[in-house]
């Protein structure tokens, strides 16, 4: 049985199409990346999951339980830790807890609220009210109202949005120890080298569509047989680019310059002609393979075209 | 039934007002003196209300019941636009919780505020006066159904508006003049023919004139004509809010 199931699934916002026929399916055990830009659908796929948004048509379900007629049981299957930073200002870190754990019916959970704080490193707040918590301590409260039931399956939306690079690789290493404890993860982020390290499987969204669905191996296979990235390093800062080198431009800052080539089309060689020919002078070249990215930019801008 | 689920989040919403007394049951309990003292003194043997029942001691169930009504559609109301502010709400919604156990447990947190603010205007009052007590069970009762009423129409303004702003404005252009009007500070006996009608159309009046009579045994209309209609406007008022909360309204997109 899956840990979750979407089948023809559509959501609009008036006349937007926010889920677009939506199939998706995650296994159990599944380390599970979604994946798409801003206004994709990600957020509204997950609410979808967790009931905090109602759709148009199609069936979700969790585990085999269908998530409008067995809200009860699928709420409990589920832990979600929600993208926006929220807390309630009246109590401290261990009300929070246990006032969560008996909203899923579990009175006496002290001694798991104990673990999760130690294992989130909020056992020395456990007393402080929610207002005196940093930023990043207070995603950590809510990483652990997130698994004060122990859910089966955990959803992550962009759990890592705006913490600091400490914070996000100690995160990284208590969501990778779930997963090793045998929770189905699925994880929503903007960054895509934490999709690169940490999932299995991911879908890509774009505009409501699901645009790629696969192992991560399968698509990094898709890009590097077809695109190289090649890094450009100039004596001084390049101005505007002709419109033909233009548009393989990925990233470009300062006297940086992150191009994506086509390796049967474009010649590096007549790339560099046209950077010397602009007044450019080139102090260093790199040439990688594709990562995540590349098949991410490349998917979605097939899209828009 | 998630019977603990419902209690936790009615102990939450009891916890959250005990953390802020002064606000939530000290200053209501003031303010309700400050009437006592001031139109009494003011008062005090230039209106008969009720044939002899002192003014100061007629206020006293008016100013209570003032109380509950105001106090009990604060908590609710106050509680959900907080916590839709800051977000958190989003937490409760992920539970496992029913829109009914939602509701009843903001509901019966606010007839606990509700009352708490009224027994503690009674006990304040006390100082100043005496206040016969001839039907108990009535005052009990009316108490009970007036908190639950305002705590429910607390969760349906709580859950439609998006900012503090519009809960003040309910507030103060809605439940303060409909208590002012319901007869808190005259018998409606004493109003001319036209707002004597009017004050009918007033929910609140039947709360304060049947919870009158629980002290005085004497009330403007008949007492179960005032408990039947206070039982049934919690009851639509309850049938409403329940299908609000259903349909996710504000709640649920």
């Amino acid at each position: 049985m899956p840990a979750i199931s979407i089948s023809g699934l559509n959501k609009h916002y008036a006349r937007v199409h926010a889920l677009d026929n939506i199939d998706l399916t995650v296994e159990q055990g599944e380390f599970f990346g979604l994946l798409g830009p801003n206004g994709a659908g990600k957020s509204t796929l997950i609410n979808i999951l967790a009931g905090l948004t109602r759709f148009d048509s199609g069936r979700v379900s969790v585990l085999g339980h269908d998530v409008v007629t067995a809200y009860r049981r699928t709420r409990r299957l589920l832990g979600v830790v929600p993208q926006e930073l929220t807390y309630d200002p009246f109590f401290n870190v261990r009300e929070v807890l246990r006032i969560q754990s008996g909203y899923f019916g579990l009175q006496k959970n002290d001694a798991w609220i104990d673990e999760l704080m130690a294992a989130l490193m909020l056992t020395d707040k456990a007393e402080a009210n929610m207002r005196a918590l940093s930023g990043g301590m207070k995603r950590r409260v809510m990483i652990a109202q997130a698994l004060v039931h122990r859910p089966e399956v955990v959803v992550l939306d962009e759990p890592t949005a705006g913490v600091d690079v400490e914070l996000r690789k100690s995160l990284w290493d208590f969501i990778r120890r779930l997963h090793r404890e045998g929770h189905t993860i699925v994880l929503t982020t903007h960054y895509l080298e934490e999709a690169e390290a940490l999932c299995d499987r991911i879908a890509i969204l774009n505009l409501g569509r699901l645009v790629a669905l696969d192992t991560k191996k399968a698509l990094l296979a898709r890009g590097i047989g077809r695109t190289r990235r090649v890094c450009i390093t100039t004596e001084q800062p390049l101005g505007p680019l002709p419109g033909n080198l233009a548009e393989k431009v990925r990233r470009q800052e300062g006297n940086q310059l992150e191009l994506q080539l086509d390796k049967s089309a474009d010649s590096v060689i007549a790339v560099l002609d046209v950077l010397r020919a602009h007044g450019a002078v080139i102090i260093d070249l790199n040439m990688e393979g594709a990562d995540l990215e590349d098949v991410f930019v490349e998917l979605t801008r097939r899209q828009k075209v | 039934m998630n019977l603990i689920g419902l209690y936790t989040l009615f102990y939450k919403e009891v916890l959250r007002f005990g953390k802020v007394l002064l606000q939530t049951l000290i200053a209501p309990v003031i303010t309700a003196m400050l009437y006592l003292v001031v139109f009494g003194h003011v008062f005090e043997g230039r209106v008969q209300a009720f044939p002899g029942v002192s003014y100061t001691v007629f206020l006293i169930p008016g100013l209570m019941m003032m109380s509950v009504i105001q106090n009990a559609f604060a908590n609710s109301s106050s509680s959900l636009i907080q916590s839709k502010v800051t977000g958190n709400i989003m937490f409760m919604m992920l539970t496992p919780l029913s829109h009914f156990e939602f509701f009843l447990a903001y509901v019966l947190a606010s007839v606990v505020r509700g009352v708490l603010v009224g027994v503690g205007v009674f006990l304040a009052a006390l100082v100043f006066t005496e206040a016969p007590v001839k039907h108990p069970g009535f005052i009990l009762l009316f108490m009970f159904l007036s908190s639950a009423t305002l705590g429910a129409i607390g969760v349906m303004v709580g859950v439609w508006a998006e900012k503090f702003d519009q809960i003040a404005g309910f507030q103060n252009f809605i439940i303060l003049p409909l208590s002012f009007l319901s007869g808190v500070f005259y018998s409606i006996h004493s109003l001319p023919e036209f707002w004597q009608t009017l004050s009918h159309f007033n929910p609140f009046f039947y709360m304060i004139d049947g919870f009158r009579y629980g002290f005085f045994g004497i009330s403007d209309i008949a007492p179960a004509r005032s408990l039947g209609i206070v039982t049934l406007f919690l009851a639509v008022l309850t049938g409403v809010t329940l299908a609000l909360l259903k349909s996710g309204y504000k709640l649920r997109d």
